[in-house]
């Protein structure tokens, strides 16, 4: 699969231009995305800029900006300015984007071509797109089975051919998830790097932005563009805001066993621990670790989450922008443009936090899910004193078939392994480690590596060695 | 028990959240917020509540910036009106709060 990387070296040379790989793009989705699905929007105008970028590398080769001319794609949920931007939910299917992302602003800076907006579950809840209100994407790896999600468009986007980075946000594993169900690179950062100004709010202190892609190198390319200090978003973090990390070439991993004990397919523990011994033969070191918080993780999860999507989504009330119904007064209003707008999984992560927030439940859930959060920064802080990278596989499972869990809880425990990396905002990425046999086809499935806060470079650094250079 | 949601639950959060619910949904969610509940329930051995007095949101806290105007007069002003589903010239249009009895 192409890199932006190596795209980018044929722009310089000559060999191949911006025109050619933005036509290249477009001609993809036009043949393929008939069935997968992939994309909600495509700009067909983006043949305009790509011809601009092309006179900018006969003109300037190499000194150009270092996505100029690359093809890429947004998660609906991100904004750019006259776009419809639809978290694709109802509610939103006929809004338009009044400004720019942060992160769209830094990328469009970096010359990148933005060729579409990617399909998503609804308001990024769900892991399969299949809670998308405009229909299901596919998993281009085996179509009948789905991507993963939320960000399952962006993953499909990229696993297609038609470009070689998509945009994703990650709130529970929604970037590293569909990473492995579609075998590609997927990159959560710790909880801060990046701006989460101009995306739609889902669990503000556990979204993130990140890439997908086809190598480790581009996922970092594309997160450094994207990462800095914002004004509109407090939460950014600084450079020296953690510890700068030494750099190592060889790294004491931790693996967590118990807590793959249970609900892990064994023929990914199998691939797993293939991907074990290959990095004790390349000489690192990999020790058993205990974080038993953890195995609580997704608990805490499901109880922070929707309270803050009870609260983040409020705002789509009818009234300002997006459906509004036709009601007697102002609160028949709000009671049927939201019961219109709002999917079945939305709907019943609002009443869920508005049910963990309420009087009488409020210190029992929330405050001892913030608790619990807490004490798990802490377990984990004290491993990372040991250890330098944690390991894990990306899901229990490879991709399943599409309406496989319609039991929602079934479908949260596909998360159990990310979700502890969104509650304590370390970083984390996702790449392939292997394949297994589903129906006699061959599907990806990823590990996770788990950074210390602020671990960024580390993760990219081991990733491009143990991951670009073995591929 | 803790976590076990009946009806009468289900439609107190429907009015909490302002979403009105079929008598479809108001028939199954409280078997599905149930399970969930009853899952989550596990953080309550967590640990003491007389921690609590000691919350860490992040990395960060209390910042601030200048009090500062970003954006020139009516700049998104246009763009912002033409998303609302009723206006009146430069007014959102919203329907009545107070009912008279007349």
């Amino acid at each position: 699969m192409e890199t932006a990387l190596s795209l980018r070296a044929k722009f310089i040379s000559g060999d191949y231009t911006p025109t050619e790989a933005v036509k290249a793009a477009l001609d993809t989705i036009k043949e393929k995305d008939g069935e997968i699905h992939a994309f909600l929007d495509v700009y067909e105008e983006a043949i305009k800029e790509a011809e601009v970028a092309t006179e900018e590398y006969k003109a300037k080769g190499a000194d150009t900006p270092a996505l100029l001319g690359v093809p890429i794609a947004l998660k609906n949920n991100i904004l750019l300015k006259g776009k419809k931007a639809t978290g694709a939910s109802k509610i939103l299917e006929n809004y338009t984007a009044v400004f720019d992302a942060t992160i769209v602003k830094r990328l469009k800076a970096a010359g990148a071509i933005i060729v579409g907006a990617v399909n998503m579950d609804e308001f990024a809840m769900g892991g399969s797109t299949e809670n998308s209100a405009f229909g299901p994407t596919k998993n281009p790896v085996d179509t009948t089975r789905v991507p993963g999600g939320s960000s399952g468009g962006s993953a499909a986007a990229v696993a297609m051919g038609a470009v070689p980075i998509a945009i994703g946000t990650d709130t529970g594993g929604s970037i590293r998830q569909p990473a492995s169900y579609c075998g590609l690179v997927g990159y959560k950062p710790t909880y801060g790097a990046v701006s989460r100004y101009g995306l739609m709010a889902m669990g503000s202190s556990l979204d993130q932005a990140g890439p997908l892609t086809n190598s480790v190198a581009d996922a970092e390319l594309v997160h450094n563009i994207m990462a800095g200090l914002d004004e509109m978003d407090a939460t950014t973090i600084a450079d020296d805001t953690y510890p700068v990390l030494d750099s190592k070439t060889t790294y004491t991993f931790g693996v967590p066993r118990h807590f793959m004990s249970e609900g892990v397919d064994e023929d990914v523990l199998a691939v797993f621990e293939n991907h074990v011994e290959s990095l004790k033969a390349a000489g690192h070191k990999v020790v058993d670790i205990d974080l038993p918080l953890f195995e609580q993780g997704l608990a805490a999860y499901y109880i922070v989450m929707p309270a803050e999507v009870s609260s983040n989504l409020a705002r789509y009330d009818g009234i300002r922008y997006g459906h509004s119904a036709e009601g007697e007064n102002l609160l028949d209003v709000y009671e049927k443009s939201r019961a219109e707008g709002f999917g079945a999984e939305v709907k019943r992560r609002i009443l869920l936090g508005t049910h963990v927030l309420s009087s009488g439940y409020y210190d029992a859930y929330y405050g001892k899910a913030e608790l619990a959060r807490k004490k798990m920064r802490e377990e984990l802080n004290d491993v990372f004193e040991k250890v330098d990278i944690i390991l894990t596989p990306t899901a229990p499972t490879p991709a399943f078939k599409l309406g496989d869990k319609e039991d929602p809880l079934a479908m949260y425990k596909q998360d159990i392994f990310t979700v502890p990396v969104n509650l304590t905002g370390v970083p984390a990425i996702s790449f392939p480690m292997g394949t297994v046999e589903r129906d006699s086809k061959s599907l990806p499935v990823g590990v996770q590596y788990i950074g210390p806060h602020g671990g960024d470079a580390r993760l990219f650094v081991a990733g491009k060695t143990i991951y670009d250079e073995c591929k | 028990m803790l976590g076990l949601m009946k009806r009468e639950d289900i439609e107190h959060l429907s009015t909490l959240s302002r979403i009105r619910l079929t008598e479809k949904e108001i028939e199954t969610l409280p078997k599905e917020l149930s399970t969930i509940m009853e899952y989550v329930s596990v953080v309550s051995g967590i640990a003491d509540n007389k921690e609590l007095d000691k919350p860490q949101v992040g990395a960060r806290f209390n910042i601030f910036r200048k009090d500062s105007i970003t954006n020139k007069p009516n700049e998104f002003s246009e763009d912002i009106i033409s998303e609302m589903p009723e206006s009146e010239g430069r007014f959102m249009s919203v329907k009545k709060i107070l009912q008279t009895d007349e």
